[in-house]
């Protein structure tokens, strides 16, 4: 039955919220971006990203049932991080 | 019956046996190891978690143990008022799980740290520190790479005014802890995260008396042997004699 069901692509990006401070990004966007060169770069921040491959009838669904397990599972602590879902298409 | 306290081990737990050791032939308590897939746990009178890379630290320090059977049994034993004790990677999964507020972050430095640093008590009427003097200087190591300890400003207020930091560093910020954090209780005092490593400490053959090399006291000291034997002090059950 598996067969049947399409899989989507669906990323979770965990980024810290802008009151924490960020000395990856920050070191990255110094010491690597603007002495590289591009001093047009204003900031860089650092974050993760998940990529799940989801069995779903559609991509709405599959997008709600990772949101869904974000929340219940704690995937980022709401503390400090924001985290963005979307579905990239299918796979 | 004698006291008992049961000590959570995890895969990637390293700090466990130096706590079941300090506590069985330090300070003359039983401790038990138990194993995370435990679902029913009894008998215990106390709970520590105890430091290292719970499953390897992956997706976060912290966040998959939270999650395991055992902490289920910790948060019920948290609600009946019994004492747990998470000692740094114990402190994440304290965090984590949602007994203590906040998030451990990346030290600001980037780097692994791991060395004596001192603190100070800011709260001694938590069952861990309740043998500590108010405003006590110790030292004790630290060895952690996420310790920095960081709240929005709704619960740092909180914290501050419910008597909640209970230890902070006092000069030098090994790890960017917001107002030099570390170590936090929950409302109650029941619950403690700490990020040093009190087991490291409880010993004079793990101290090094290091005056001669700088002029702060750390790592001359096992004053920090008083977190156990706080917590055994205020244990319901008595220690065996």
């Amino acid at each position: 039955m598996e067969k049947d069901v399409p899989k989507f692509i669906v990323q979770v990006i965990i980024e810290n919220k802008p009151y924490i401070n960020d000395p990856e990004g920050e070191t990255i966007h110094r010491d690597l971006v603007v002495k590289g060169g591009y001093s047009n770069v204003q900031s860089v921040r650092s974050a993760k990203m998940l990529k799940m491959v989801v069995n779903s009838k559609t991509e709405h669904d599959a997008e709600a049932s990772v949101k869904k397990l974000c929340q219940e599972l704690r995937i980022f602590n709401p503390v400090v991080s924001n985290c963005t879902v979307k579905s990239t298409g299918k796979s | 019956m004698a006291a008992r306290i049961g000590i959570a081990v995890f895969p990637g737990s390293n700090c466990d046996r130096d706590v079941h050791y300090i506590l069985n032939n330090t300070i003359g308590v039983e401790a038990d190891f138990i194993w995370h897939t435990k679902h029913r746990i009894s008998g215990y009178d106390a709970m520590i978690i105890p430091g290292g890379f719970a499953f390897g630290d992956r997706l976060r320090p912290g966040i998959i143990a939270a999650h395991s059977p055992i902490m289920q049994e910790v948060k019920r034993m948290a609600k009946d008022g019994l004492p747990v004790l998470g000692i740094c990677n114990g402190f994440q999964i304290l965090v984590e799980c949602g007994l203590l507020p906040g998030a451990l972050m990346m030290n600001d430095s980037l780097r692994f740290v791991c060395r004596w640093t001192n603190v100070q008590v800011t709260n001694n009427k938590t069952p861990f520190t309740s043998q500590f003097a108010l405003r006590q200087k110790f030292g004790i190591p630290i060895a952690h790479g996420d310790g920095r300890y960081v709240a929005d400003s709704k619960i740092l207020k909180e914290l501050k005014k419910k008597n909640q930091i209970v230890l902070r560093y006092t000069s030098d910020n090994p790890n960017g802890s917001t107002d030099l954090i570390a170590a936090i209780c929950n409302e109650d005092g029941n619950v403690m995260g700490m990020m040093p490593h009190p087991e490291r400490a409880s010993e004079r053959i793990l101290t090094v008396d290091r005056s001669s090399r700088n002029n702060n006291n750390s790592g001359s000291s096992t004053d920090a042997i008083t977190i156990f034997s706080s917590l055994v002090s205020n244990l319901k059950q008595k220690a065996m004699p």
